[in-house]
Order: C-alpha cells, then sequence, then structure tokens
C-alpha cells in the first residue's frame, strides 16, 4: 500500500452519497444496484465584437441508481441531493423494475474483469480562471481573429470556457471508481463577406485538460480568420465521380460511423451494415485503428469504463481486419462473447497516421474534392449508404483551386472504409478520436 | 376553462410546488432582484422550474428498460445592454438564489444594490393544454402493455420484420417566470412521445422504417383514434418501400415534398435563418431583408405557438410572453422574424413569445414553436402530373443548415422517382440541398392539403433542445440538388 492521502471534501460526499443510494436499493430489495454521482462547476465567457456578450457560470450535479431484481432492471436519475429526494429515485428505479421484462443478460459487469487499479491519468488540471482574465482572453483571441484579415467583418464571438468535475461510478459488488477531470477551452467563430452579399462562417478551437497546453490565444483568432476567408467567393461544381479528401477535423466522423456500427446494440438488433464482420478485412491492409485509453491528459481518457470494466490499450482495426467489436458487459452476454470495456463508448480511439502531411494528400489526391464541413446527418447505419452535405475546396494539380459549397458526397461506407488510401499525419487530438486527414478513392459528389 | 383561469391555477400550482417548500415569498423575490437591478441592469429575469420525465423502451418484444428522471432548479438572468450575465442553481433555497444573483449581475459594473418593490403583475397566458400528468395517466404495466402491442402489431403485417424498438416517453414541467417589469408567469406542460423503428430483412437485405407522435397531453392520446398502432403500421410500411429501392440520382432536378413532416425544410431553410439573434448580429443570409421578397408569391409562411395540443405549442413562452401566430413570409415577402424580449428589445421590436430554452441551466434564445407554410391551391395529383422527371421525397430523416451562408441539408428516408407525372421506384440514400434564401424563390407549385407532422420533432440550437412542429402541403420546388450515388 502507499501512502494514503486524503481526499477532498467533494469526493467523499459524493463517494458517500453513491454509498448510501447502494443502501437505499438494497433496503429496497434489489439483489444488485450501480450508481454514478457527478458533480461540475465551470465558467463560460463570450467576447463579440470586443465587447462581453455572455457570461455563464455553471455548477451540474445528478445522481443516477440502476437497480436489478434479479433479471429485471429500473433506472431513475435526480439532480437534488437531499435524503429525501434520493430515497424517491432509488424507490422509482425499483417500480419500474417491477414492471420490466426479466433479461437473463441483464446485470452488473463479471468482478473478474473489473479494474483492480485506478491509475492517475493526469486528468484533473483545474485552472483559476477570473471572469476579468477570462474575458481579456476571449478579446484578444477576437482581435487576432478581425485583424488577420479586411474581410473578416463581423463574428459570432470568441469563447474562453473552464470546467471542472468528479465522477463516481458505485456497485453493490463492491466497485468504487472516481475519476476527476477538468476540460478548458477556447474557440472562435467569424465571418467574412466576400464583396458580393455573399458571406462565410467559420471557426477554430482548442479542447484541453491543462490550461499551460492551450495555444496562444491569438493563434486561435487567426485560424478561425483564415478558415474563414479561404471559404469567400465558394460555388457549387457540377455533379462527378472523384477522390474526396477528409480534412482531420471532418475525418473523424468516418472513425465514429465505424463504432458506431460495430457497437454492441447495432449488432445484437443486426441493424449495423457490418454485422457479423469480425476477422473480415474492412479497409487496406496497412490501417490501424486502436484504442489507447491510458494516455496521459487527452480527452477520452479512462481508467475504466462506465460499468468499471478495465480499460487497456487494444487494436480494433489491425491489417485492414477488424479486430473485434465494442461491447458493454449487457451486448457481449447477448452476443456470447466477452466485454471489451466499451460500456460508453470508446477512449481515444487512435487511427495510426501515414507518412504524409496535408500537403502530400493533396498531391496525391491531384484532382479532387477538400471536404472541410459536413452538415446533415445522412447516413443509414442499416445499409451503410453515406450522403452529406458538404462544402470545402476543389483541387487541381495537387493545389487548392476554388472554394466549393452546396453540394453533397455520396458513397457507402463499407466501400469508403474499402477505399480508403491514405491517412495522414496531421492528427487532431482534440477528441476522443485521434486521426489526420482521410483520402478516400472515389465518391459521387452532386452538384449544379 | 378560460385562459385567466388556467394561468392563475397554473401560477398557484408553481408557487406551490416550487417556492412554498423554500419558504420562498414575495419579499425573497424582491430581495433576489434588488441584488440585480442596478442602474446598468436593463432588464433580469428569474427561472424556476421542476420537471419529471420518464420513458419506457421494448426491444425484441419486450420492455426491458425504464427510466424516471426528477430534475429541478432555478436560472437567474441579468442583461445590460448586450450583455447577458447567468447563473443558476439547482437548489431553490434563498442563498443559492442570491448566490446566483451576485454571479449574474457581475457583467455589470458600478451597479448599487436596490430594493425592488416588485408589484407582481400576472401575465395572460393561453389555454392550449390542461395541466395533466402523463406519468400518472396510465397504470406502469399499461405503458408496458401498450408498447407490446405496438411490437405485436409491427411483427403481425409482415414477416419480413425481424427487430422491432419501440419507445414511450412523458414529461411535466412546471415553470414559473418571475421578470424585473414585475410580470409572473406559469405553466403547467405536459409531453407525450410514442417511437417505432422496425427493421426488416429480405434476401439479406436490411432496411429500416420509423414513425411515431405525440404532443401536449397525457398518453391516452396514443389510444385515441388508433394512433400507437398507426405507427407501427407506417413503420412497417416505410421499410418495406425501402427493401425495394434503388439507389437515389445526383445532380440537379425537379423535386416534389409530401405534405408534413417535409416541413422541416421550412424549419431548416429559413425558420432559423429568421430567428432574432442571428439577424441582430447580422450573421443570417436574412439580415436586413425584411419587406423584401424572398419566396414565389403562392408562399405564406408562420410559426403558430398557439395551436392546442401541438408539441411545439406553448401557453407561455420561457421569459413569460404568451405564444402568437407570426407571419413570417407573406406572400412571398419576408414580413418577421422569430424573437425572444432581449433580441426584440435591441432590434426595436415586439417579442413573439419565442424566448425558449432547454431548462433552468441554459439561456433562452429566440427559437421556433410549430413552424409551417399555408396551403395554396392545387390539387397534389395536378403537381404530380407536372412534373416529368424528378424526385418525390415523402419523408425525411433530419436536416442542418448552416445560417450564414444558407446552405442546408436534408436526408430523406422514403423518396420516389418520379417519371412523366408518375411515382416511378423507389430510392434511398437521398439528400437535398439548397439555399436558403433562393429556395423558396423556386416554388412553382404549392398543394391546397395542407398538413403537420405527427408531432416527433426536436430541434437543436447551441446545444440546447427544445419541442417544435413543422409542416406544409405538397411543394413542387424546381432546380434542388439531389444527392446520391447514381449519375
Amino acid at each position: 500500500m502507499g501512502a494514503i492521502i486524503a481526499k477532498d471534501k467533494e469526493t467523499s460526499s459524493l463517494e458517500d452519497l453513491a454509498a448510501q443510494a447502494l443502501d437505499l436499493a438494497r433496503g429496497q430489495g434489489a439483489s444488485a444496484a450501480e450508481v454514478n454521482a457527478g458533480f461540475g462547476r465551470g465558467l463560460s465567457v463570450t467576447v463579440r465584437k470586443g465587447e462581453v456578450e455572455t457570461v455563464e457560470h455553471h455548477r451540474d450535479k445528478s445522481l443516477s441508481v440502476t437497480v436489478f431484481f434479479g433479471d429485471r432492471s429500473g433506472s431513475a436519475s435526480t439532480s437534488d441531493f437531499r435524503s429525501q429526494a434520493l430515497s424517491e429515485a432509488v424507490l422509482a428505479a425499483c417500480v419500474i423494475a417491477r414492471h420490466t421484462a426479466a433479461d437473463p443478460y441483464n446485470g452488473l459487469a463479471d468482478p473478474a474483469h473489473l479494474a483492480r487499479e485506478i491509475p492517475d491519468l493526469d486528468l484533473h488540471h483545474p485552472w483559476e480562471l477570473s471572469m476579468e482574465e477570462a474575458i481579456d482572453r476571449a478579446r484578444r483571441c477576437e482581435d487576432a481573429a478581425f485583424a488577420a484579415d479586411a474581410r473578416i467583418r463581423n463574428s459570432e464571438g470568441a469563447s474562453v470556457t473552464t470546467h471542472d468535475g468528479i465522477d463516481v461510478y458505485a456497485t453493490s459488488h463492491g466497485f468504487l471508481g472516481t475519476v476527476r477531470a477538468s476540460r478548458h477551452g477556447v474557440s472562435c467563430a467569424v465571418l467574412g463577406e466576400d464583396g458580393q452579399g455573399g458571406m462565410q462562417r467559420d471557426y477554430e478551437y482548442a479542447s484541453v485538460r491543462d490550461a499551460r497546453d492551450l495555444p496562444a490565444v491569438e493563434e486561435i483568432g487567426r485560424k478561425a480568420a483564415l478558415r474563414t476567408a479561404r471559404r469567400l467567393g465558394a460555388r457549387q461544381i457540377k455533379t462527378c465521380q472523384v477522390p474526396v479528401l477528409y480534412e482531420a477535423q471532418v475525418a473523424r466522423s468516418l472513425a465514429s460511423h465505424l463504432v458506431s456500427a460495430i457497437s454492441g446494440p447495432s449488432l445484437y438488433r443486426r441493424s449495423s451494415f457490418l454485422v457479423d464482420s469480425v476477422d473480415t478485412a474492412l479497409f487496406p491492409a496497412w490501417a490501424h485503428l486502436y484504442e489507447e485509453p491510458h494516455r496521459r491528459k487527452a480527452m477520452g481518457s479512462a481508467p475504466f469504463d462506465s460499468e468499471g470494466v478495465e480499460t487497456r490499450t487494444r487494436d480494433l482495426v489491425k491489417d485492414g481486419v477488424l479486430r473485434r467489436y465494442c461491447l458493454d458487459s449487457y451486448s457481449a452476454r447477448k452476443l456470447g462473447l466477452v466485454t471489451t470495456g466499451n460500456a460508453g463508448g470508446v477512449h481515444n480511439l487512435m487511427v495510426a497516421p501515414g507518412p504524409d502531411d496535408l500537403a502530400g494528400l493533396l498531391r496525391q489526391m491531384g484532382r479532387g474534392l477538400f471536404v472541410t464541413e459536413l452538415i446533415g446527418f445522412g447516413i443509414n447505419h442499416v445499409t451503410g449508404d453515406y450522403s452529406r452535405g458538404a462544402a470545402g475546396f476543389w483541387v487541381e494539380g495537387g493545389e487548392i483551386a476554388y472554394p466549393v459549397e452546396e453540394i453533397t458526397i455520396a458513397s457507402n461506407l463499407r466501400d469508403m472504409y474499402k477505399g480508403l488510401v491514405a491517412v495522414g499525419r496531421d492528427v487532431d487530438y482534440r477528441h476522443n478520436v485521434c486521426t489526420g486527414s482521410w483520402l478516400i478513392e472515389r465518391m459521387t459528389v452532386a452538384g449544379a | 376553462m378560460t385562459n385567466e383561469t388556467l394561468h392563475s391555477r397554473n401560477l398557484e400550482r408553481a408557487r406551490e410546488s416550487l417556492l412554498a417548500p423554500a419558504g420562498i415569498g414575495v419579499g425573497e423575490l424582491d430581495q433576489v432582484m434588488g441584488r440585480m437591478l442596478g442602474h446598468q441592469v436593463d432588464y433580469a429575469d428569474l427561472y424556476f422550474q421542476y420537471s419529471r420525465q420518464e420513458s419506457w423502451s421494448l426491444e425484441e418484444g419486450q420492455v426491458k428498460a425504464g427510466s424516471r428522471h426528477i430534475e429541478q432548479g432555478v436560472g437567474v438572468r441579468a442583461i445590460a445592454g448586450e450583455k447577458t450575465g447567468f447563473a443558476y442553481s439547482d437548489e431553490i433555497v434563498l442563498p443559492a438564489l442570491l448566490d446566483a444573483a451576485t454571479a449574474a449581475r457581475a457583467i455589470a459594473r458600478g451597479g448599487r444594490e436596490q430594493t425592488a418593490a416588485l408589484t407582481a403583475r400576472n401575465a395572460s397566458a393561453l389555454s392550449l393544454y390542461e395541466p395533466v400528468d402523463p406519468l400518472m395517466s396510465l397504470e406502469d404495466a399499461a405503458k408496458v402493455a401498450l408498447l407490446e402491442r405496438v411490437e405485436q402489431e409491427a411483427r403481425r403485417l409482415d414477416p419480413r420484420v425481424k427487430q422491432v424498438m419501440a419507445s414511450l416517453g412523458g414529461s411535466q414541467e412546471t415553470v414559473l417566470v418571475m421578470r424585473s417589469d414585475g410580470v409572473m408567469a406559469a405553466d403547467v406542460r405536459p409531453l407525450v412521445r410514442l417511437n417505432v423503428t422496425v427493421i426488416v430483412e429480405q434476401n439479406g437485405r436490411r432496411e429500416t422504417g420509423s414513425s411515431g407522435g405525440g404532443g401536449r397531453a397525457d398518453y391516452g392520446y396514443f389510444l385515441t383514434e388508433d394512433r400507437a398502432l398507426s405507427y407501427a403500421r407506417e413503420a412497417v410500411r416505410q421499410a418495406l418501400v425501402n427493401l425495394e429501392a434503388a439507389p437515389a440520382p445526383a445532380g440537379t432536378m425537379q423535386v416534389v415534398l409530401g405534405p408534413g413532416w417535409p416541413g422541416i425544410l421550412l424549419h431548416e431553410a429559413i425558420g432559423h435563418g429568421l430567428e432574432g439573434d442571428f439577424n441582430r448580429k447580422g450573421t443570417s443570409a436574412f439580415a436586413g431583408r425584411l419587406g423584401e421578397k424572398i419566396a414565389a408569391e403562392t408562399c405564406t409562411v408562420v410559426d403558430d405557438g398557439t395551436l392546442a395540443g401541438r408539441r411545439g405549442s406553448l401557453n407561455v413562452d420561457d421569459e413569460g410572453t404568451p405564444t402568437q401566430n407570426t407571419v413570417l413570409i407573406e406572400r412571398g415577402v419576408l414580413r418577421g422574424y422569430i424573437l425572444d424580449r432581449m433580441n426584440a428589445r435591441l432590434m426595436g421590436m415586439a417579442p413573439t413569445g419565442n424566448g425558449r430554452r432547454e431548462s433552468y441551466a441554459h439561456l433562452p434564445m429566440p427559437r421556433m414553436t410549430n413552424t409551417y407554410m399555408l396551403a395554396g391551391e392545387t390539387p397534389p395529383e395536378e403537381i404530380m402530373a407536372s412534373v416529368k422527371k424528378g424526385l418525390y421525397a415523402v419523408n425525411f430523416g433530419g436536416g442542418q443548415v448552416d445560417i450564414t451562408s444558407g446552405k442546408f441539408v436534408f436526408s430523406a428516408s422514403e423518396a420516389y422517382l418520379i417519371e412523366n407525372g408518375r411515382i416511378g421506384r423507389p430510392v434511398r440514400g437521398a439528400t437535398i440541398i439548397g439555399n436558403g434564401p433562393d429556395v423558396l424563390k423556386r416554388v412553382a407549385m404549392v398543394g391546397n392539403d395542407l398538413a403537420l407532422d405527427t408531432g416527433v420533432g426536436t430541434c437543436g440550437k447551441d446545444g440546447q433542445s427544445v419541442p417544435v412542429g413543422v409542416g406544409q402541403p405538397t411543394l413542387r420546388i424546381d432546380g434542388m440538388t439531389v444527392g446520391g450515388t447514381e449519375e
């Protein structure tokens, strides 16, 4: 045993509350129970055209409980932590459990899979940010955007946010895990005018665990301005079939669609285009996707999943072949498999980068479409059909020729994965899914 | 029940459930307001909310999951010019209220504490739904049985139905708004919904279909007019159509939009662009265009929060303003914006009862209620007959808009080719993209068959979700870009 570190008051009171809820559930005759209790606080400031627009103080708490009576379950949650409200929530969950059907796959995670040690992943770096300092940073960020390009004439503002939270997960079979984590961000969205009545908007942002890792706010403002300005004068292109290069921050969505298609519920409902696809080659042989849940300070890090199951670095796609699904205990039992520690989703899904940077990928594409923004929800997860609104740039001779908008790009996700030509080394680390840009062999672009 | 008696009952009930337990009376509210109203704060409000919601879900023939959620709190807002200070608390007690007020007013400097003597005036409010409690309107066992019946109906219809997922949800929300101008308003809002999704399979091919509905009522809504089972039938019909669907075409063509839910096009392409905040800031493609012709003369579009029992309707908005029927576009001319109080004041216009918020922990914004186009004169068959080659889009998944460039996109979940004036084979994966300020100018024909959606819409803006309604008659729009895979 190492040194006993005194827990702070907030953590212990949240852990006590979780224990109380478990006791209440036991008192109601539940055979098992699990509790999530969370507390968070934050500050968010927006400055627009140099003036303060909003100052928001956040303070949230909630507790949710799931009770099991044998194979039946019920859930309830409350934002009121007083003992009467807590009792009412537990009781409500128990009442629901009386009416739900017995499901033999129900229940807590198998104790053998629970995390035994909870590593410190360096996620908690509270930021003593005063309102005045937040305003000053937001103002400097937006000023830099206006100064970067004369065509930037309007703004949706620059924001600085900080959040600090505690999450406790406790079960009746003895698991208690607490994670303290902070999250800080700077963002800026500005508008440009093309002189012919057309307007464009784009943005830039940073999201980190430790405020010391934030880039200079002026840099974020400048990037927002450049991203906006380069879109001015966008036009439609003719319908065609061409290679498409997804910029890293939109390529992330393609990896997320994969996760959703191989997640437990989609599989046991057979509502996925990737049912029965484990051990098949979905990607070209060089492709490598893996989870790295214990990356220090990363946005998607978690010492255990939302059922207390141990998380560890594991391949998802290796040599182009899908190695496993993303399962929680319930879906694993239904499928006759073992949980993969993915209750609550993936934790730092990393797409292994290739040798080329963005410029290199543009050259490799030669002629085609470079997509920097996607809109709409045109993904059918049952068939894999894909059709989304897009904006970006037409590329000729490996270089950006002009901005493009009001088009859709369409294909089928299965074909897109198979047709992945390259992944860039321009990795975007701001999210739970970290990838560089993706070059896709061929898609249908619909336009004029 | 007259409006006044419903509203005073709602007020009484809100005071009893939100303020009385904490011992908060008029004196305490004055004290909290007084803390905010210095000489630089133009406006302040308190928003108390208590909500209870539940959901039950069925898959594989059994209701295996249910949950109940209780939430309460108070949001405190102070406005000085264009600045907003905001804080909230999930504990409705005086010290927390005073702390929140101190934090909120910090945006305005130099303000001295005042003793606000608020003579509370009760706002007027509409009477569009009763303060019923959906959660108590049906025994829990009957909620489960209802979902099971929906499932059985879907499976009975066709052996190709392999999966049925159904969910039932209900909530009741009690809100109390106290404004610095002395107005006090309350509302008790029921809301129910039932959704069905089916997966059908034939020769190894799987397709999906979804349907559902709801409104501001209790669960009895689904038991009348055979509604619950009709959602099951509709989901199965759609899924079976999709089994026969071929890949959608790509390119520019004439598009006929069916009545009802396809009104999501108006919501996305026009509605968001007419919200007051974007127009005040000049970030919308519609900014500064009041009085301009932005649509074909046959187009009149309204946002109407006053439809009885509708999902998007409110007796009073989240700032205590009664909702209204606002004309946005009249015979093609832009007439009005969707406004909350702050943007209305800054724009020198009257609020339209569109100040809405997801909860006490979110700031109000101008949001739509029920947005729809009024009926025209052309029978839908005539519209269909006028198209030589095009796309007929009947149902949509979701849509999104970039309000600055005006570009919008939405995805058809049920669509057909039109060939020589007739509905041809179904197509899958069609996405429609267009330009908001331009699309209504391309409306060539407006049907006489106005329909509203069944009550399933949820609109997201800046991370806040609110229930909304949409509607329209059959429309023919020329020269729209359809994004499919077939050239």
